[in-house]
């Protein structure tokens, strides 16, 4: 006789299923299984907008709560996507306000959100409680003020690198004064001043803040008041940290300072006057996380201020910090996973600061749990690099980019082939990689060989033929999302491994050497992948099918080719080869 | 008033009709108004042609002997490389906050300005539907020129040639402006005023740019009355 648990049960024990993957295999077990869980299931992740349809999602998954999402590829975070390429949520919003009324989270990256999408959000959604908005674009400050007038139980809302066209700093004022609810607000992307006593109201009446990051418009002598009023905070955003140097406006930072006894993020740090620091030294033994990617200071200043940090797990700078300072870094601090470093000058033809590979060398020795890096830098050497490998097998993400294109090691001036090898050879739980550098079609040997765990590659001006993208593709098992760009792979290696591109997120290629054709028959072969020529030299049938294409984006989806793109995208797809469908 | 620059008629020939984005008389420019008309196939740097002189070529140059005096003095920066797109792979966002910061730190700027990018619209007399740029991302009238010829390229007629790029705008002279069917970038200032492109510096041109519209030469005729190759 045959005993099934009650369906509650089932739906109680799914209820501690937290990740996408498990709740996958739960609902292939068998047909009961898969209706609990979709009737359970309460968030969802779209990592390609365009991979699958809101009907479709709507249709399995009835009750959902908080949705995440992302639309252009990451390359278009460097313009190489252009303007109006695509990525709209409203469709998804507009299918969701009638599907899900009892939505409470929206996050997206990479997405064309407008000001209607937030009225409809603030409008529709009576339990609404997270807004994420990362790298996102297309709407203004009304659209926020939206946001801030009907969501009645916001806890976040957060803008992080948006590009918002900035009206006015009232919206903020649009927080009813009944709304108590606010966890966390990141507002640092905004241009305009907003009502300082507006947001020193709302931060009195929001017992649980916890984040808080202002922008560059919120003067330094006032951020004392703010911090006043929420010692509660973990995470501090300072909006610009200069001021006249006057003893008072200092003494009152201070103090404040010392107050926020659970600080333990700190960012902002626009136009800093190195006077200032001192009066956050109280907070520093506390903090694990410290962004100073636009704090134009000397090394000297940042090394007393990091060096504090012992217990420092993530460290944003600029190269300003030069390679003495990172040697500092990795005497003091002992517990980082994270470092990234940023050009201060990327465009500039000479460095203008002392930070090369050694900087890095050092604290991949000094930084035992160092585990994912992103360093720009103007010199790289193998021997370096085989240094980094041996000293940090655990490495999980390293994303390196020296500056200047096709740079060989500048001691032996050979490729940095070996290097990049040992990365990969070495550390086997390397999840993702950039590379850079001059880099022959060997690197990709190796990575096809030994990088097994990798799921994002990113490659720029490297390789020499097909074979290196064809040792990428046939190799690199975990592989999910291929960004390339200038680099001389053409037809033979996509064709060939047409397959493989259904089991990835994405695949993109600019400035390479694929055919016109090739994607045409790659839309035919492959009646699942969207095959996405981004032209704007006009439509790819007026020149010869052996033209190369000037972008080529290759993703997987149930949905079919899209119907929103501009008049340079065209699918490729085996219904009438290439012809915009409009 | 706009000032009207006395407009180089070489400097002009092989753009998109800007006028004088090497040649500004404006200090801050100087000599280094010349980086922007190097020869972006030749990817020099104004090193590599202080210790390589005996490998260029004469026609080379003739182009870039305004950079040598700079060689000689250390207290000149040399000149940005010739820019590849999106490299190195810096974010629009961190790259419009450093390029403010840098401006606030050597001229002391007013507080409150922002990192805001400057998005304005822009739109080609017969083209379909308007583009957006970010006239933060360019620091001269000549990448922008080359931006929008590249976006707006796929609606003139023509044929991919052996590189495969579309090269007219570059091909406009100042001369057939007036006359023939060669295209003029216009925009709108603050104060409502439709102007030439190119007329004031750089900056000041992405402070008051509220909108572009690239206007078919004989409806640019009103705007340039009596531009005789920009002489007032």
């Amino acid at each position: 006789m045959a005993y099934s648990f009650p369906e509650e049960v089932l739906e109680h024990v799914f209820s501690f299923l937290s990740s996408d993957k498990d709740r996958n295999s739960v609902s292939l077990v068998c047909k009961s299984w898969y209706e609990i869980e979709r009737w359970c299931r309460r968030r969802i992740f779209v990592g390609n907008c365009y991979a699958v349809s809101p009907g479709i999602v709507i249709r399995r998954f009835p009750e959902v709560r908080a949705v995440e999402m992302k639309g252009k590829p990451h390359f278009a975070d460097f313009n190489l996507v252009p303007e109006g390429w695509g990525g709209y949520v409203y469709p998804w919003i507009a299918a969701m306000s009638a599907a899900y009324p009892l939505l409470e989270e929206i996050k997206l990256k990479r997405m064309v959100v407008t000001d209607e999408c937030l009225e409809l959000i603030s409008k529709s959604f009576k339990n609404f409680k997270v807004l994420v908005l990362s790298s996102c674009e297309g709407f203004t400050t009304d659209g926020l003020a939206s946001i801030a007038a009907n969501c009645r139980h916001l806890r976040e809302l957060d803008l992080r690198e948006s590009e918002v066209e900035d009206l006015s700093g009232h919206w903020l004022s649009h927080f009813p004064d009944n709304c108590t609810s606010l966890v966390s607000l990141n507002m640092s992307c905004l241009g305009s001043e907003v009502s300082f006593s507006a947001l020193e109201r709302l931060v009195a009446r929001s017992p649980n803040l916890r984040t808080l990051r202002l922008n560059r418009a919120v003067p330094l002598e006032k951020l004392a008041n703010l911090i006043r009023r929420a010692p509660q905070l973990v995470e501090l955003g300072t909006g610009a940290y200069s001021a006249e140097i006057r003893s008072d406006i200092l003494l009152n930072l201070t103090e404040a300072f010392s107050a926020c006894k659970q600080l333990k993020g700190l960012s902002g740090f626009w136009d800093v006057v190195p006077a200032y620091l001192p009066a956050m030294y109280s907070v520093c033994s506390g903090i694990t996380s410290l962004n100073l990617s636009y704090a134009t200071i000397q090394s000297f200043d940042l090394v007393k201020l990091v060096t504090q940090c012992r217990n420092l797990q993530r460290l944003w700078v600029l190269d300003y910090i030069e390679d003495s300072g990172l040697e500092a870094l990795a005497s003091s601090c002992k517990d980082l996973q994270e470092l990234r470093v940023f050009p201060s000058d990327p465009f500039g033809a000479e460095p203008n600061v002392s930070l090369t590979e050694q900087g890095l060398v050092s604290v991949s020795k000094g930084c035992p749990k160092l585990q994912s890096v992103l360093y720009f830098c103007r010199q790289m050497s193998n021997a370096a690099l085989i240094s980094i490998a041996k000293n940090r097998p655990k490495m999980v993400r390293f994303r390196l980019c020296i500056i200047e294109p096709r740079a060989p090691d500048y001691l032996t001036l050979e490729p940095l082939d070996a290097g990049f090898g040992a990365i990969v050879e070495n550390c086997k739980e390397l999840r993702r990689l950039s590379l850079s550098g001059l880099l022959t079609d060997r690197v990709f040997k190796y990575i096809g060989t030994h990088a097994k765990k990798l799921e994002m590659l990113s490659i720029a001006f490297a390789g020499d033929s097909d074979l290196g993208l064809h040792h990428v593709l046939s190799g690199c098992e975990s592989l999910r999302k291929l960004e390339i760009r200038d680099c001389p792979f053409g037809d033979k290696a996509l064709l060939a491994n047409a397959a493989k591109l259904e089991t990835m997120r994405s695949l993109w290629m600019s400035s390479c050497s694929v055919s016109y054709g090739a994607c045409k028959l790659l839309g035919q072969k492959m009646p699942r992948l969207n095959v996405e020529v981004i032209d704007e030299r006009g439509p790819p049938d007026s020149r010869p099918d052996s033209c190369p294409v000037e972008r080529l984006y290759v993703y997987r989806t149930v949905a079919g080719r899209r119907i929103d793109m501009p008049g340079f995208v065209w699918t490729m797809d085996d219904e009438d080869s290439g012809l915009r469908f409009s | 008033m706009v000032e009207c620059e006395k407009l180089g008629f070489e400097a002009t020939e092989l753009r998109l009709g800007l006028p004088g984005g090497g040649e500004k008389s404006n200090a801050n420019y100087g000599k280094r108004g010349y980086a922007e008309t190097v020869d972006l196939k030749l990817n020099l740097s104004t090193k590599e042609i202080c210790l390589d002189q005996s490998d260029l070529d004469e026609k080379n140059l003739n182009k870039e002997k305004n950079l040598m005096p700079n060689c000689a003095t250390d207290s000149v920066k040399p000149p940005a490389k010739a820019q590849v797109v999106g490299w190195p792979p810096v974010r629009s966002f961190r790259k419009n906050v450093m390029a403010v910061q840098k401006k606030s730190d050597s001229e002391e700027a007013e507080k409150g300005t922002g990192g805001a990018a400057a998005f304005v619209k822009v739109s080609m007399d017969g083209a379909p539907y308007l583009r957006k740029v970010d006239l933060k991302m360019y620091k001269t009238y000549q990448e922008l020129s080359d931006a929008l010829g590249k976006m707006f390229s796929s609606f003139t007629i023509g044929k991919c040639d052996s590189q495969g790029m579309m090269d007219f705008m570059n091909e406009s002279k100042l001369m057939d402006l007036l006359n023939g069917s060669d295209y003029v970038p216009t925009y709108e200032d603050k104060d409502g005023d439709w102007m030439l492109v190119g007329d004031v510096p750089w900056e000041m041109f992405v402070e008051s740019c509220k909108r572009l519209r690239i206007m078919k030469g004989t409806e640019a005729k009103g705007l340039a009355s009596g531009l005789d190759f920009g002489v007032e």
